[in-house]
Parts: C-alpha cells; structure tokens; sequence
C-alpha cells in the first residue's frame, strides 16, 4: 500500500446555517480543500454523512454533491457509521488512495441538522431502535448511563465532566470556525438545563450545521500540489456492541480500545508518542472515557487528569485545541473530517493562538453511537 | 363442582386524594367525602391503562391457580376503557401470559358490570364442559369529566378470575342476570367522557336492579342474608352499596372487607370484581359470599360463592388487594393527575 | 413502530424470550441467529428472570416526540438474574430517590403508543421491589 498524504483542507463555520442548505454547505467545505490543496481534478469522493435521510430527507449523497460540486462523472459515495462518518469517510478515501485505484480523493462530511426535524429521534437511530430507543432512552441518556456508572466506580466527579466543557470552550474561543466562542465557567455548566441525569446541557455537544473536506493524494506526488502536506501514519476501525447493555463492562468503550491499540500497532507508536488529540467529546463524559481507552491514561483516572490540567492546550496532552465537538460544534457527519483540519493545521503551525508547541504526531477519534463503532487516524507532520 | 381455581387483583400505585380535586372546582371536599363516602382514589400511571391491569391481575389469578395457561380455552375481558375500540383487550393479554393460541377470547361492555359479565360467561363455557379452564376479567381505568361529580371516584384497578372444576377454592352455587334499558349513564362513540342523569343513576337504575337482582337470587337460592358471611355489590361511591345492602337486609359488617371504594374509588368493571378479590383474601373455608353488580343501561349481575378448604393453599400465593390498597401509594395533585389522565391538550 | 416490526419483537417484549445458545450456554437477549460469543447457530428459547438489579441509570428529561408527555422519567440498565444487561424505564419510582444497587422486577407496561390512531406498544418496566 501507498503512503498517504494529507494536501488541502476546507470548512465552512459550524453553527446555524439557515441560510445554507446541505449542498450548499458540502459545496463551500469541498470547494475549500480543492482550491487549497491546488489539485486540478479529483478521482473519487466521499461524502460522510449521518442522517440526512431524516433530517432533510435527502439521501444518495454521494450523487447529489457530485453533481452540486460540478464534478459529474467523478463516482461519489455516502458512508455513514453515526457520528463516525467523517472519520469513516476519510477511512474510505485513504484505502482508495493507499491501494492505487485513485489518486486525488476527496473526503468530506456534512450534517444539515436545523431544518426542523426530530434531532433527538435522527440521533438516536445510531442505538439500538428495538432494546434501547424503544423503551424511551435518548442518546444523551446513554452517556448520561455511562458518566453514572463511571462516577460509581472510580469516583469520577460531576465537576470533571464540567471541566471537559470548560477546557474546550476556552480552546474554541480561538477558532474562527467554531459554533461557540464564549468561555464558560464550571458553575454555568452545573445550573445549566437537565437533560438526562446528570448531563446538562453544557455537557451536550450541540445541534450543527456544517461541512468539512479534506483532499488525500500519494504521498510520492504531494509535494506536486503543496508545501505542506501532511502523512497519514495510521488509521483503523472496530466495532462494539450497538447497545451498551450488550457490553461486558458499562464503563469501558471497547470499540475505542480495540481501534487504538490497531492504530498505534500500525504506526509503530505508543499513547506517550502522541503530542495531541482531537477526541469525540459528543458529551463531557465521552471524552475523559476515550482518553483512558486511547490509553493516555489509567482506566478511571480520565476526570482526575482533566482537573490537574493534563489535557489543556498547555498540558501534557491536549485534547480537543479545536474546541472539540462541544465549542466547535457536532454537525454530525462533519466532525470526523473536521477533527482531521484540525490536526493538519496543528501540524503544519498554522493554528495560530492554538498551537501546540512541537506538534509532531496528532490523533483523531471518531466515534458512533455509544460507541459502537470507532474511526482512529494517526497523523505526522514532515 | 364448578368456581374459582385461582384469582388476581391490580391497583396502581398513584392515588389523589378528594380535597385535591375539590380545590380546583373550587368545591367542599368534607361535604364531598361525607355525601361520597369516599376519600381518596386510584390513578392510572401514563402507562398502564386495561390491558396492563388485566396482564397484572392475571398473572396473579395463574400463580394462584397454578395451571398451564395453555390450559385457559378461553379469556374474556369486561371494562368500560378497552385501550382500542376494536382489537380485544384479550387478545394482547393472552400473548403476554403465553396462553392460547387456542383460546375464544373476547372483550365484553355494559359499562360497570362488564367484568361480571365476563366472569358470568368464562364460568359458564366451563360448566358447559366446553373447556377446562376459563378466565373472566374486569379492569377499568376509567375518566370522569373534569368538573363533574364522576371525577371524585372514577378510577383504575382490576381482578380477574380464572374458573375451571378441579381444586375450585370457591365454588359458584347459584347466578341470575336482570337487565332492561334504562338511560342513567351512557358514551356514545367517539365521545371523550361519558354523560349521565344526576339523581335518575340512584333509585330507578342502580337501586332498581341491583335490589331486585339480589331479591331474586335470594329466592332462588332459597338462602337469607343471615347465611352470608361476606355481601360484595357495584361500589360506585362509599354510599350506595351501604344502602343497597341495607335493604337487601345484609349488616355493615358482612359489606365491609369488600367495601374498598372509599380509598380505591369506583374501578367500574373492576368494582365488585376486585372487591371480590378484598374478600378472597381473607375468607375461610365454608363462608358464603353474595355479589351482585350493576352496569348502567342498565343491569346487574348475581353469583353466590361457597369457598371452600383449597382458599387457604392459595391466599398467599400471589400479591393480595388489601396490599396494594393501603401500601406504597404516590399521591398526586391535580396538575400530574390531569397530565396522566391526558385532559391536557397537546400540540400535535 | 409499525405493525410487523413490532410483532416480531412480541415474545421478547412479552414475555422476556431469549435465545440461549447450545454450545457455551451464553444467553442472547433478544434471541439471534448467531451467538456472539462462540459464533455457534443453536439455541434453546428460555424465558428471562423477572427479578433484576440496577447497574446504572439517568432520568430522561428532553425526550423524542412519542415520550415528551412521560417526561421526567427513569430509564436503567437493569442485570437480571442470570447474567443477561437489558435497557428498560423505571416505572412508579420517586426519581430522586434512585442509586445503583436497587432491586427490581419487571412488569407489563404500555411503553408507546403510535399517535393517536395508530397501535398501542407494550413491553416491559422495571418497578422498585
């Protein structure tokens, strides 16, 4: 298989867009990474997206931006994984690439979440609709089960979860794409509305619209398109249970466990190699969960390291410099290739009051449903 | 010998008391508790309704009975709320217990005495010979109008009765129906609340029948009140089976363990059924048991029980009514009982 | 949930069936065509136990359109007795007084209906013992 680089990048603001449709959305992000990636026609592209079935009764994607980005006969696919569909969308475009079927292939991911439907229902389709959505549980009822469980068993604290969205709000102040670019306090996020206890709405990612597009080449022919590209040094996948009953422990994301330790098997690397991480924060406790699984820290000890301040901008790791979903915004299909921007941007210097001193190796992690499934990139700067 | 082999009750656990709907109305809740002779009643959780109940109920009367559901050839199921208009109740019920599929089952109305009525007929298809087993049940989670006097006692709550001829723990000696139209209390379809005629529901309908029901079937049976250790009627509030008991000669105390509506409130199909349970519970080999229901439209229904020595191996086998009656109740103010009740208008 | 899609899933939400598997006796709840554990494709219908314990829990208070009138209420991973985790509401429960540990069983509860005109859909609750 080839080495993969990274070569352009391209997203619009995440928020709400009302005077954007899907396509124009997609078409802005796309229309981004083609024009900064310098390439003069693109082989094949992929266009994640989780529910744009349900949420703007559009589905055939991968047809639809196609042809709005002007590129018929280019083949265009939809894949979805819930909210790993970017992540999955990138998987998809570095495999064509990597095994030589293209050359210049686009990833890209959207979500049009604020044209009027259900988003509690659209989000839940990502659990199981007969033993879990049945019975009256929502998404944020799922973490809020697992933040419960966790608390229980290692005396995570409820103010943890509040620092998670603190750190990321401050990080997201300097991100000009970000939904949010307010600084909260961790007395807002525990006054802020119940939505499932004992998650409140300060720990929810919010409601997004939004697109993302990256451009992935050959590695050997990317100095072709630009100064600054980026390598690819790994990515995986792994599946969990879709329903967290089904999982031998309720505080272990196995699915997050299983794609890291591939992750790092094919890059040859260790948790401590990598310099920061973009981590799916789709709730509060989703983040301090991944990060013990990703293996930055001891299972359990994922709130303390947020209180020492382990993973601010200026911490030992840091997680989330984007903003994370919370700051940034979650339009659902997009966060995968956004998580991917920010990467690049912290590894070719170019994240400005962001930046990670020294950045070298970042990581991604895209997660659907309450784990269900996981999408981890490596990333390396030349 | 043909009776009762096994028998189950449901409450739910939500009460409101009288003083909390009186407050809205802007009503005398004394003067109500005294003319009602009821205090407190029985509201349906937002997701039970009579198909939950009679499942509740149910399984009781199997635990009691302790038969092989497939056994049951046939399930019927009286109530004045079935959850669909067509669809019997029963046929929901059976899945749930693993009975059937080999089983008649039907939903059976005449407003109050429907669960009689279903009792009435599972008895009878067992004595025909027709099956082993049969089971009759009342479960209602009836609506009163708000505002209306039926609002203080029309409730929720359900027993159930599975009939059959071996190890019977109270054998059915003698029944009698006695029906004629009258207009006291109806619903037309696809109406919300039912209506009723004010003081015409007292002497010519729940009086007139249920008084010469129970007239009648003390000639038949050729026995007096005297030889009745337990007298079980409609409740419709605390008052009106004291007086229907009264001039059928029958004393305070032979009405009182099945004289559950102060505190259950008027379970319609489920009235005399459950307190039929209240006494079940209780009763010892050899008592005697006269019951008569009333439905609106009006009729009533007539049995009298023999319990025999098998009511003392059952009793403690299932949940008892005076258990749930008194025990673990969650009272309620109006706003959480309307929102249950769903009298608040949704956007839909 | 419409009609076949929730009379398919009758028996489990009736009467708790599940799929125990023939070759290592893990217990599938619902029952599947393949067992997860061994990859085996035998099994034998069991019925769950009705007496369960909590593990975790949350109080659900933005909910979907079809549970928006039940809100406030409690929704848990209930283990019952014999191993299998199954997602279920907390019925008749004073929401502040839930912790992990409690003792359940399950009863027979309406869990949504199909608007106003549409199927009523039963299932099972847990309810405090």
């Amino acid at each position: 298989m080839r080495e993969v680089a990274v070569i352009g990048t391209g997203m619009t603001n995440f928020g709400e867009l009302w005077g954007k449709s899907i396509k124009d959305i997609f078409v802005e992000a796309a229309l981004g990474a083609i024009e900064s990636s310098g390439v003069d026609h693109i082989d094949s592209i992929y266009v994640g997206a989780m529910s744009s079935g349900l949420f703007v009764g559009q589905e055939h994607l991968g047809a639809v931006m196609a042809d709005y980005l002007g590129q018929n006969p280019v083949p265009a696919t939809r894949v979805e994984s819930a909210c790993a569909s970017g992540g999955a969308s990138f998987r998809a475009a570095y495999h064509e690439v990597a095994s030589g079927a293209s050359d210049i292939v686009l990833a890209g991911g959207v979500e049009k979440m604020t044209d009027g439907a259900d988003v509690t229902e659209a989000l839940a389709t990502a659990a199981d609709q007969d033993y879990e959505v049945y019975q009256g549980v929502t998404f944020p009822g799922l973490y809020a089960m697992i933040a419960n469980a966790h608390m229980h068993e290692f005396g995570t604290k409820r103010e943890n979860l509040a620092q998670v969205a603190v750190k990321n709000h401050k990080n997201g102040f300097n991100n000009p794409n970000a939904q949010f670019r307010s600084k909260i306090t961790v007395d807002q996020v525990l006054n802020s509305t119940l939505v499932a206890d004992p998650l409140r709405l300060l720990d929810c990612s919010p409601v997004s619209d939004g697109g993302a597009a990256v451009i992935l080449c050959p590695m050997d022919i990317a100095k072709k398109f630009t100064g600054t590209p980026v390598r690819v040094k790994a990515t995986s996948q792994a599946s969990g249970t879709i329903a967290l009953h089904s999982r031998d422990s309720l505080t272990t994301l196995d699915s997050v466990k299983t794609a890291a330790e591939k992750a790092y098997k094919m890059a040859g690397l260790k948790p401590a190699d990598i310099n920061f991480a973009e981590v799916h924060d789709c709730f509060t406790i989703a983040e301090i969960v991944a990060t013990e699984e990703l293996g930055f820290f001891e299972k359990g000890k994922g709130g303390a390291a947020v209180e020492e301040g382990k993973t601010a901008l200026d911490g030992l790791i840091p997680i989330n410099t984007s903003g994370g979903l919370k700051s940034k915004g979650h339009p659902v299909g997009a966060t995968g290739i956004a998580q991917i921007i920010e990467l690049y941007e912290q590894l070719t210097g170019q994240a400005g009051k962001r930046q990670v001193k020294d950045a070298k190796i970042g990581l991604a992690q895209n997660m659907g449903g309450s784990g269900a499934s996981c999408v981890i990139n490596i990333l390396e700067a030349i | 010998m043909v009776g009762i082999v096994g028998y189950g009750s449901y409450l739910p656990r939500y009460r409101i008391k009288v003083e909390s709907i009186a407050k809205e109305w802007g009503s005398d809740p004394e003067a109500l508790k005294r003319g009602l002779q009821l205090f407190e009643k029985t509201v349906p959780g937002l997701d039970e309704d009579t198909i939950t109940i009679s499942v509740e109920a149910a399984k009781g009367a199997l635990k009691r009975a302790n038969i092989n559901p497939k056994e049951i050839g046939a399930v019927y199921i009286g109530s004045e709320s079935h959850p669909y208009a067509v669809k019997p109740s029963g046929t929901v019920v059976i899945d749930a217990l693993g009975i059937g599929p080999h089983v008649h089952v039907a939903s059976y109305e005449f407003a109050c005495k429907a669960g009689t009525e279903a009792m009435y007929n599972a008895y009878a298809l067992v004595k025909a010979d027709e099956m082993k087993y049969a089971m009759g049940i009342g479960a209602d989670t009836s609506q009163g109008a708000p505002g209306d006097a039926l609002e203080y006692s029309a409730s929720a709550g359900g027993a159930a009765f599975i009939m059959g001829k071996e190890n019977v723990v109270a054998e059915i000696l003698f029944t009698n129906s006695y029906t004629s139209d009258t207009p006291d209390f109806w619903r037309r379809e696809h109406e919300y609340y039912p209506r009723h005629a004010g003081r015409f529901t007292g002497e010519p309908a729940y009086f007139k029948h249920l008084v010469t029901a129970g007239k009648i079937l003390l000639k038949k049976s050729g026995m007096k009140p005297e030889d009745f250790k337990y007298a079980v009627f409609h409740m419709p509030n605390g008052k009106f089976p004291q007086m229907a008991g009264k001039k059928l000669g029958f004393t305070k105390e032979q009405l009182e363990t099945g004289w559950i509506v102060p505190w259950m409130g008027n379970t319609y199909s489920g009235s005399s059924p459950t307190a039929l349970a209240a006494v079940l519970d209780v009763a010892e080999p050899g008592d005697k048991i006269f019951m008569v229901s009333f439905g609106s439209g009006a009729g009533s229904d007539g049995f009298i029980y023999n319990v025999t020595d098998k009511i003392k191996d059952v009793q403690d086998k299932a949940v008892k009514l005076r258990d749930m009656l008194d025990n673990n109740k969650i009272y309620l103010d109006y706003g959480e009982y309307a929102k249950f009740r769903e009298k608040i208008i949704l956007n839909e | 949930m419409i009609s076949p899609r929730y009379h398919r899933e009758k028996p489990q939400r009736y009467r708790l069936e599940a799929g125990k598997c023939n070759s290592c006796g893990y217990i599938s709840f619902p029952p599947r065509l393949i067992c997860p554990k061994c990859k085996s494709k035998e099994f034998e219908t069991v019925n769950l136990s009705d007496k369960g314990t909590i593990k975790t829990f949350t109080v659900i208070r933005v909910a979907s359109d079809i549970f928006a009138l039940q809100t406030p209420f409690a929704v848990a991973i209930v283990e019952l007795n014999g191993g299998v985790k199954l997602t279920t509401q907390i019925a008749d429960v004073d929401l502040d007084k839930l912790k992990i540990g409690q003792k359940v069983k399950m009863v027979f509860r309406k869990i949504q209906d199909e608007g106003k005109s549409g199927l009523h859909c039963y299932g099972y609750k847990a309810v405090l013992v």
